[in-house]
C-alpha cells in the first residue's frame, strides 16, 4: 500500500464561509506551513475568532474546506483534533482541579500514555513557573496563572498545530514573556502556532508570517517586509502597515458599494 | 424623581435592579415582552388558585374563636411557611454579600454605606414578602371568598413574617461571618438556608413517624398527644395563628414585633454590612486548597471524563449540598423503614414512589451539572473523541453517582421485600434515564456556578423533569402493589417524554 507523503501545510482553508446575521467569514483562503508561527490580525469583528473556532471544530462552516496537516477536518474531525490544541482568550479550566490533575485529565482525553504525560506535565509546569502551585486547586489563581495552566494543557499531548485566540490578553509582562517563550520553543521544535492577537508588537516580534483579515476576508499576507512592500513604506511599523492596509480595503469596499 | 444619593433614590435604583433580575428570571434571560411574562404569571396564579381550591375544599371556617387543634394546625402551617421564608431570605443575604457586582462601585462612592445597606436589607425583605404573598395569596383568596374577608388579615401576617424572616436571615448570616469567617460562611450559610427550608417539614414527618407510625404531618399535628401538650388557647404563642384568622389586635401585635425586629436588624447590622461585603470579596483571592500529589493514573477518555465529573462534584461542597438536599427528604422514609423493618412488604409500597421521585430529581440535577454545567466546554469539544462518546461518558458518571446514593437503601429493602426492591429499582432506573434524557434534549452551556438558576434556563425542561418523575413514581407505586393501573401513569410518563423531545431544541 502506498502511503501519502505528509502535507507540507499545517493548515489549509479554502473558500471558508460562516454567516450569522451577516457574513462573519466570507470565502476565506488561508495556508499555514508546518513549523511556522502565523499571526492573524484584524480589526474587531473581522472574523478572526470565528475562523479559528471553525478550525478547532467548535463551529461548523456554512461552506468551504478545512485541512489540518492533510486531514480533512470536516470529514474526519476526530483525526484532525488529535493533532490540534485550542486555547481561547478566556482560559477555561476547572476551579476544583489542581494544574496537575487538569493535565492528567487532558492527557486522558488525548489518550497519552500516563508515564509520558506525567513527565511532560512536570516539564511544562516547570517552564511556565507553575511547579510551586501544581497541587493547589485552580480556584484562587489569577488570570495569568489560569492561562498558563490552559497552555500547559494544550501542550501536554504534543499537538502538531496549536491554535490560540488572543492568548496574551490580560497577562502581565512576566506571564506574557513565559507564554511567548514556550510558544517560540514549540515552533523551534517543529510545531505550528496560529494565533490571533490585538497586540501587533507580539505579531511583529514572534510571527514568521502575518495575515490581515477584514470583513471575513484575508486582505493581505506575508512577512512584515512583504506587508510593508504592499503599502510602499519600508519604514512603517506593523501598526502603521496594518492601519494603512485596513483603510485601503475599507476604501475599496466603499467604492464597490 | 427623587434627588440623587437619598434613601428614596437608592431604593428606586434597588427596586429597578430587583425588577429586572426577577423579569430576567421569569423569562429565562430571553428577550420576551412584558405582556408574555405577565400572561405566564397570570397562568401561574390561576393554577395556584385551582390548587388552593382543591386543597381547601374540606376546610371549615373556625371563626375568630378557634379550638386548640385549629390553632396548632394553623401555627404549624405558618411555621412551615416561615422556615421557607427564612431560607429564601438567607439566600438573598448571601447573594448580596458574594455575588453583587456593584459592591465596589457602591463602597467606593461617597454615599454612607449604612444608608445603602439599610435599603438593601429592606429590598431583601420586600423580595421575601412578594414571593411569599405570591404563593400564599391564592390560598388566602380562596379562604376569604368561601369564609369571609377576615381571612385577608393573613396577608398582614405574611408581610410581617417576611420582615421577621429578613431580619433573622441578616442576623444569622452576620453571626456566621463573625464566628466562622467569610470563606466558610459562603458555603455554610447556603447549607443552613437549605436545611432551615427543609428542616421543619422533615422534623414534623420524623415526629409523626416516631409518635404515630405514619408519615402524615397533619395526623401528627392533630393528634391528641400534641394538642394536649400545646399551650392553652389563650396563650401568646397562638397570636400569629389568631392574626391569620382575622383577629386585628393579634395582627397589630405580630406586625409590631416583626417590624421591630427588621428595624433592629437594619439599625445594628447595616453599618457593618459593608465591612463583611469587603471581607467576602477577598475570599477568592487566597491560595487554593492543596490536593494530594499522586502520579498520573492512566485512563481512557471515558474514564478520564467520569473521574473528572466525580472529582468536581466531590470537591464542590456547595454543589453537593444543593444536589443532595433532596436526599434530606429521604430521611423520614428511611426512618419509617428502620422503625418498621420486617413488618411486611406493605410498607415498602409506600416507600417506592419516594425513592423513584428522589432518584429522578437527583439525576436531573446531576445530569445538568455533567451535561450543561461544563466549565471547559472548548477543551472537551476539541478532544479527539466523537461527540456522542463524550455525552455517554458523562451520562455514565451521573448514573454511577445516583447508584452510589441509592444502592444501600435498595439493598436494605431487598433483604425483606425482594419484589418491591426490584420494582423500586426498575422505577428508579426509568426515572433516572428519563430525567437524564430531558437534560440532554434541553442542554444549554452554562457555568456550574449557575446551578441554582438551572430551572429558569428552560421551564419546559423543569416541568417535564418534574412530571416525568411524578409519573414514574406513581407507576412504581402501583406496580409495587401489583395493580394493573400502573400502565396509566406509565403511559403519561412516556407521553411527557415524547412531548418534551418533540419541543426540545435538540432531538435525539
Amino acid at each position: 500500500m502506498k502511503t501519502r507523503p505528509p502535507s507540507p501545510l499545517a493548515l489549509e482553508l479554502r473558500g471558508l464561509v460562516k454567516r450569522f446575521d451577516r457574513p462573519a467569514v466570507d470565502g476565506l483562503d488561508l495556508c499555514v506551513k508546518r513549523g511556522e508561527f502565523y499571526a492573524l490580525v484584524g480589526p474587531n469583528g473581522a472574523g478572526k475568532t470565528t475562523t479559528l473556532r471553525m478550525v478547532a471544530g467548535l463551529l461548523k462552516p456554512d461552506a468551504g474546506s478545512i485541512s489540518i496537516a492533510g486531514i480533512d477536518a470536516l470529514r474526519d474531525p476526530v483525526a484532525a483534533k488529535r493533532l490540534m490544541a485550542w486555547i481561547s482568550d478566556e482560559p477555561m479550566i476547572y476551579d476544583k482541579l489542581t494544574p496537575f490533575e487538569y493535565l492528567e485529565f487532558v492527557a486522558g482525553l488525548w489518550r497519552v500514555d500516563a508515564t509520558v504525560a506525567e513527565t511532560r506535565a512536570r516539564e511544562l509546569l516547570g517552564w511556565l513557573g507553575l511547579s510551586p502551585h501544581a497541587h493547589e486547586r485552580c480556584e484562587g489563581f489569577s488570570k495569568g496563572m489560569r492561562q498558563k495552566v490552559a497552555l500547559a494543557g494544550a501542550l501536554v499531548h504534543e499537538p502538531t498545530v496549536i491554535i490560540l485566540d488572543e492568548p496574551l490578553t490580560g497577562l502581565d509582562a512576566g506571564s506574557a514573556r513565559q507564554v511567548k517563550g514556550v510558544l517560540g520553543e514549540r515552533v523551534r521544535a517543529g510545531g505550528t502556532v496560529i494565533m490571533t492577537t490585538h497586540i501587533l508588537e507580539v505579531a511583529e516580534r514572534l510571527a514568521d508570517r502575518i495575515g490581515i483579515i477584514a470583513s471575513g476576508r484575508l486582505i493581505a499576507e506575508g512577512t512584515l517586509e512583504e506587508l510593508r512592500g504592499q503599502v510602499g513604506k519600508s519604514d512603517f511599523t506593523l501598526e502603521d502597515t496594518f492601519l494603512a492596509l485596513v483603510a485601503k480595503d475599507g476604501a475599496k469596499e466603499a467604492a464597490a458599494a | 424623581m427623587s434627588a440623587p444619593a437619598t434613601l428614596a433614590w437608592f431604593a428606586a435604583h434597588e427596586l429597578r435592579l430587583v425588577w429586572r433580575d426577577w423579569f430576567s428570571m421569569m423569562t429565562a434571560g430571553k428577550r420576551k415582552s412584558l405582556r408574555a411574562a405577565a400572561l405566564a404569571l397570570l397562568a401561574f396564579v390561576a393554577f395556584m388558585h385551582f390548587m388552593a381550591l382543591l386543597a381547601l375544599r374540606n376546610v371549615t371556617d373556625p371563626g375568630l374563636n378557634p379550638d386548640k387543634t385549629t390553632l396548632v394546625v394553623v401555627t404549624g402551617s405558618a411555621l412551615l411557611a416561615w422556615s421557607l421564608m427564612i431560607s429564601q431570605a438567607m439566600e438573598s443575604v448571601t447573594r448580596a454579600f458574594y455575588t453583587r457586582a456593584d459592591l465596589d462601585l457602591i463602597l467606593s462612592s461617597p454615599i454612607a454605606a449604612r444608608k445603602v445597606f439599610a435599603v438593601r436589607i429592606l429590598t431583601m425583605a420586600l423580595g421575601t414578602v412578594v414571593m411569599a404573598a405570591l404563593l400564599a395569596g391564592p390560598f388566602i383568596h380562596v379562604l376569604a371568598i368561601r369564609h369571609g374577608p377576615h381571612w385577608l388579615a393573613a396577608y398582614g401576617v405574611v408581610v410581617s413574617m417576611g420582615a421577621a424572616a429578613a431580619a433573622l436571615a441578616v442576623a444569622l448570616t452576620v453571626l456566621l461571618f463573625r464566628t466562622i469567617g467569610p470563606k466558610r460562611t459562603r458555603l455554610i450559610a447556603q447549607i443552613v438556608a437549605a436545611v432551615i427550608g427543609a428542616a421543619f417539614v422533615i422534623g414534623l414527618q420524623v415526629a409523626a413517624i416516631l409518635s404515630q407510625g405514619t408519615i402524615s404531618r397533619f395526623a401528627f399535628l392533630t393528634s391528641e398527644a400534641v394538642v394536649a401538650r400545646a399551650p392553652d388557647a389563650g396563650s401568646i404563642v397562638w397570636w400569629p395563628a389568631r392574626a391569620m384568622l382575622g383577629d386585628i389586635d393579634a395582627l397589630a401585635a405580630v406586625a409590631a414585633v416583626c417590624f421591630s425586629l427588621l428595624a433592629a436588624a437594619i439599625l445594628f447590622f447595616s453599618a457593618r454590612f459593608g465591612e463583611h461585603a469587603i471581607a467576602a470579596a477577598g475570599v477568592d483571592q487566597g491560595r487554593g486548597r492543596q490536593a494530594r500529589a499522586a502520579a498520573f493514573r492512566g485512563a481512557s477518555p471515558r474514564q478520564a471524563l467520569r473521574r473528572k465529573e466525580w472529582t468536581l462534584l466531590r470537591r464542590d461542597l456547595w454543589l453537593v449540598s444543593q444536589t443532595l438536599m433532596q436526599i434530606l427528604y429521604l430521611l423520614p422514609p428511611a426512618l419509617l423503614l428502620w422503625r418498621s423493618y420486617g413488618d411486611g412488604s406493605g410498607l415498602f409500597v409506600v416507600l417506592t414512589p419516594v425513592l423513584v421521585m428522589s432518584a429522578g430529581q437527583l439525576a436531573g440535577g446531576l445530569a445538568w451539572l455533567a451535561i450543561s454545567g461544563e466549565d471547559a466546554p472548548d477543551l472537551v469539544a476539541t478532544a479527539p473523541v466523537p461527540a456522542g462518546f463524550l455525552v455517554r461518558a458523562k451520562v455514565e458518571g451521573v448514573l454511577g453517582a445516583v447508584a452510589i446514593v441509592f444502592a444501600p437503601l435498595l439493598a436494605a429493602i431487598a433483604l425483606v421485600a425482594p419484589l418491591q426492591a426490584a420494582v423500586a429499582a426498575g422505577g428508579m432506573a426509568i426515572a433516572v434515564i428519563a430525567a437524564t434524557m430531558i437534560q440532554l434534549w434541553f442542554r444549554n452551556q452554562a457555568k456550574r456556578s449557575q446551578f441554582r438558576r438551572r430551572h429558569t434556563s428552560s421551564r419546559v425542561a423543569t416541568f417535564a423533569e418534574a412530571f416525568s418523575s411524578i409519573a414514574w413514581a406513581a407507576t412504581a407505586a402501583l406496580a409495587a402493589s401489583e395493580s394493573s393501573l400502573a400502565l396509566a401513569p406509565a403511559a403519561i410518563g412516556i407521553l411527557v417524554l415524547l412531548v418534551a423531545r418533540e419541543i426540545s431544541p435538540r432531538k435525539g
